[in-house]
């Protein structure tokens, strides 16, 4: 399908075209609405739609207010402070235990395997609204409903699936013999760690904790339940706001968002072409 | 190996660097050991050294997250509420006979005052009433008409009366000193029984010292009652009650409100007095436990949830099938062409799938709204007139729309790295042998790709089975899922248990699936972003 043959007769190639028109279309679904979310961010007016203005792109009609208002008014950067202060803490600890598990686990003799990673991957799986439901339940019963910890604490453990999941899968390619050169020429188990695995299993640790910080900074049913006023993060205030009173602050925010997503996801291509070119693998 | 009963048993030639060989001995290791249980203990280590880096997060993940889902499942099954709040009640309730004909007896209406009289001062009857109130409708406002009552019962006689007859009574200290004897408390059950009730209450809720405070009336009706059945304990004053006049706390109760003797309203209060209950896994299936003891249907008009399960599965089913439709010829699109522009293409899929859930939705919010962008250009291209503007938000196709975007790439995603492994000399070999595109296709690439189409459809339909946000936002009433109803129940009804019943029930569904999900594919092999 990928070049069309000298030889392809109409029908083919008649077909050829429309499989590529219908895919362009699916493309365009894909990825039209993230990108109309950016020019309507720069409406002067406060409508959810192109105004003759702009659709005449007259400079009249385009303006920054709403990104003014995203970035002076306490309604949105309370959150946006809130959830920098969330994040980053659930994603060190998400990577902590989560990398010093998934080493664990890719040792040949494991007992209960399958089970123990059945059980790590389940965050992953699990409903949201169900793990926020007995979140909600529990952690009001000890104390933590309502506090920075429980929401960091919850939040710490819905990443930790794709801290194992991205981790373990670097793993599948490192060779153990490094290690064990390693403890021959007399370094101890903490630094083989540090200065032969780690270096190796760096990229994959890496995109793990973004993907960790992404569910956190993203993460909006859990926190609803479990965090009270105190904690509302970005994804709260603009949940609140489609549900209630849609302002089109919320453009200026999905647009800053989106920016945020673009760099992550340069980031993680960065470091997956990293990682397999460090083990030895073509680059993709 | 079968070979070893014919051949002899071959000498070992060469130990382990470091080991040496005994004649006819086992091997044994450097540090002299035997070589077996060197290697065992070895082995026992290493298992140790893994557990012991996975056990930490292993111990987190337990508490963070497992013991919540278990307290939400023990939830949907607990129901102390009654015997808590009304334990007098639910014992006396076990002894009548009358139910459930008619209205149980005096002593249950005597055990109801005690233990109302204490929930009132608690403030715990309208809890009660309210959880009573999910089963049947009207109790609420039963107890907490009655608890505002109950504490201006006329039982007000027996202590009047009693303190006429002994003035001693009527003093605290004296009671206390009576109530620390072990004879007496044995002579007067209920009467100890209660005592210790008030002076509870009167220490916990009101914050006071029972010995300066009087003593409330119910604990007089309790006297009462152990003294008229014949009981005289030694160095307790002796009233004779026999002349005393009496008041029927029965009628007391239905004084205030005639459902006191309502058989229903003490069915309702028996059939919930256990501990653990399944009356909120029958109400998640729109049944209730009759008046006879069996599960039974909810009227029709209260018949939600089955209808709620039954349309968040087929909505899930057509969302799930929407993203085979239209994941499919992406997948196979970036599985055919050259590496390096499939790789500019995936950026197209891995956008969205990386961009804020929020944000998506945000946008088809503002898409599909009647004044909204996609309205707009139909208008203007002329498909739809002004006045006629296509409703697509707050039903159930701005779910199914702003859905099938948002779980679009976990569908694409596996169909790609299933169809990236076909060799595409498959297809080549088909035509050669005289098969047209159509057929080449379906009779060979098709069916290799169907593991992707399993494991991606699995994963979109475990994840829009449980999704909360988005119908929330887009779906309206008619667009939302079994999750929204789980929400609404634990933040804005309060009813925990029902909540967690039908949580469970969600809970149970995605585990088979998940089940399912790790038998075709494996957990393992579970690929983030591609």
């Amino acid at each position: 399908m990928a070049a069309l043959p000298p030889y392809a007769s109409t029908g083919q190639k008649v077909w050829h075209y429309t499989y590529l028109v219908i895919c362009a279309a699916i493309f365009f679904f894909l990825i039209a609405p993230i990108l109309i979310i950016i020019p309507l961010s720069f409406n002067a007016e406060n409508f959810f739609t192109f105004t003759p203005e702009m659709l005449a792109l007259d400079p009249e009609g385009y303006s920054t207010k709403h990104y003014r208002d995203f970035f002076t008014n306490p309604d949105w950067q309370v959150p946006l402070w809130n959830s920098l202060k969330i994040a980053p803490v659930a994603t060190f600890l998400s990577v902590a235990l989560g990398t010093l598990a998934a080493i664990g686990l890719s040792q040949p003799h494991v007992p209960f395997r399958r089970a123990i990673m059945a059980i790590l991957i389940s965050p992953m799986i699990v409903p949201l609204i169900i793990s926020a439901a007995g979140m909600y339940f529990f952690y009001s019963r000890i104390g933590l409903q309502g506090t920075y910890w429980g929401v960091v604490l919850a939040h710490a453990a819905l990443g930790i699936p794709f801290v194992i999941i991205t981790v373990t899968a670097t793993l599948v390619g490192f060779d153990r013999s490094l290690t064990r050169a390693a403890a021959n020429l007399g370094a101890g188990p903490v630094r083989t760690f540090f200065k032969v695995q780690m270096p190796l299993i760096l990229p994959g640790v890496v995109s793990g904790g973004l993907f960790a910080f992404i569910t956190s900074f993203d993460e909006v049913v859990v926190v609803l339940f479990v965090g009270s006023a105190g904690q509302k993060t970005l994804p709260w205030q603009m949940f609140t706001g489609l549900r209630e009173q849609i302002s089109p602050t919320i453009l200026a925010a999905a647009t800053v968002l989106i920016s945020i997503s673009v760099v992550l996801l340069v980031t993680l291509e960065v470091l997956r072409r990293r990682s397999e070119r460090l083990r030895g693998m073509s680059p993709g | 190996m079968t070979d070893s009963a014919t051949t002899p048993p071959r000498q070992p030639m060469a130990a382990l660097p470091g080991g040496e060989v005994t004649e006819g001995g086992p091997m044994l290791a450097a540090d002299g050991r035997p070589l077996k249980h060197s290697l065992n203990r070895a082995l026992r280590r290493e298992k140790l050294r893994a557990f012991l880096l996975v056990s930490p997060l292993l111990i987190f993940i337990l508490v963070a997250f497992v013991a919540p889902i278990a307290d939400m499942l023990f939830r949907s099954v607990e129901n102390q509420i009654v015997s808590e709040t009304l334990p007098r009640t639910v014992l006396a309730l076990r002894e009548d006979e009358n139910l459930p004909e008619a209205a149980p007896g005096e002593p249950v209406y005597e055990a109801l005052y005690t233990d109302l009289f204490i929930a009132a001062e608690y403030k715990t009857h309208t809890r009660l009433g309210s959880r009573l109130n999910y089963e049947s409708t009207g109790l609420s406002s039963l107890f907490r008409g009655t608890g505002r009552d109950v504490g201006r019962f006329d039982t007000d006689i027996y202590t009047d009366q009693f303190i006429e007859a002994e003035p001693a009574l009527e003093d605290p200290v004296a009671w206390s000193n009576w109530m620390a004897d072990d004879d007496i408390r044995a002579a007067l059950p209920q009467t100890a029984d209660v005592w210790d009730a008030w002076v509870k209450l009167t220490v916990e809720a009101n914050e006071d010292d029972p010995l300066e405070e009087d003593v409330e009336d119910f604990v007089y009706a309790a006297l009462y009652r152990d003294l008229a059945s014949g009981a005289a304990p030694a160095g307790f004053p002796d009233v004779d009650v026999s002349g005393f006049e009496t008041v029927s706390i029965k009628a007391l109760f239905e004084e205030s409100d005639e459902d006191w003797v309502d058989p229903e309203v003490w069915q309702v209060i028996e059939t919930y007095s256990p501990a653990y209950t399944d009356g909120y896994f029958l109400n998640s299936v729109d049944m209730m436990n009759g008046p006879d003891g069996g599960a039974e249907w909810r009227p029709e008009d209260e018949q939600i949830y089955l209808k709620l399960f039954w349309r968040t599965m087929w909505m899930s089913l057509a969302i799930t099938v929407s993203c085979i439709v239209l994941g499919y010829p992406i997948a196979y699109l970036l599985s055919t062409l050259p590496l390096r522009s499939a790789n500019v293409l995936m950026i197209l899929v891995l956008l969205p799938f990386w961009t804020s859930l929020l944000v998506r939705t945000s946008a088809w919010k503002v898409l599909l709204q009647q004044q909204g962008v996609i309205n707009d250009t139909l208008v203007w291209i002329g498909l739809v007139s002004d006045t006629n503007r296509l409703t697509l938000i707050n039903n159930a196709t701005g779910t199914m729309i702003a859905m099938t975007h948002i779980l679009l790439p976990f569908m694409i995603l596996p169909l790609y790295s299933v169809m990236k492994t076909i060799p595409p000399s498959y297809m080549r070999a088909a035509k050669s042998m005289g098969a047209n595109d159509w057929t080449a296709f379906w009779r060979v690439f098709f069916p290799l790709s169907i593991p992707g189409i399993g494991a991606g459809s699995i994963l979109a339909f475990i994840l829009s089975i449980g999704y909360y946000i988005t119908p929330e936002i887009v779906g309206g009433t008619s667009g939302v899922f079994i999750s929204n109803r789980i929400a609404y129940h634990i933040s804005s009804s309060l009813n925990w248990g029902l909540a967690a019943a039908l949580g469970s029930i969600l809970l149970a569904l995605v585990l088979t699936l998940y089940w399912l999900y790790d038998r075709i594919v494996g957990i393992d092999n579970v690929k983030l972003g591609g």
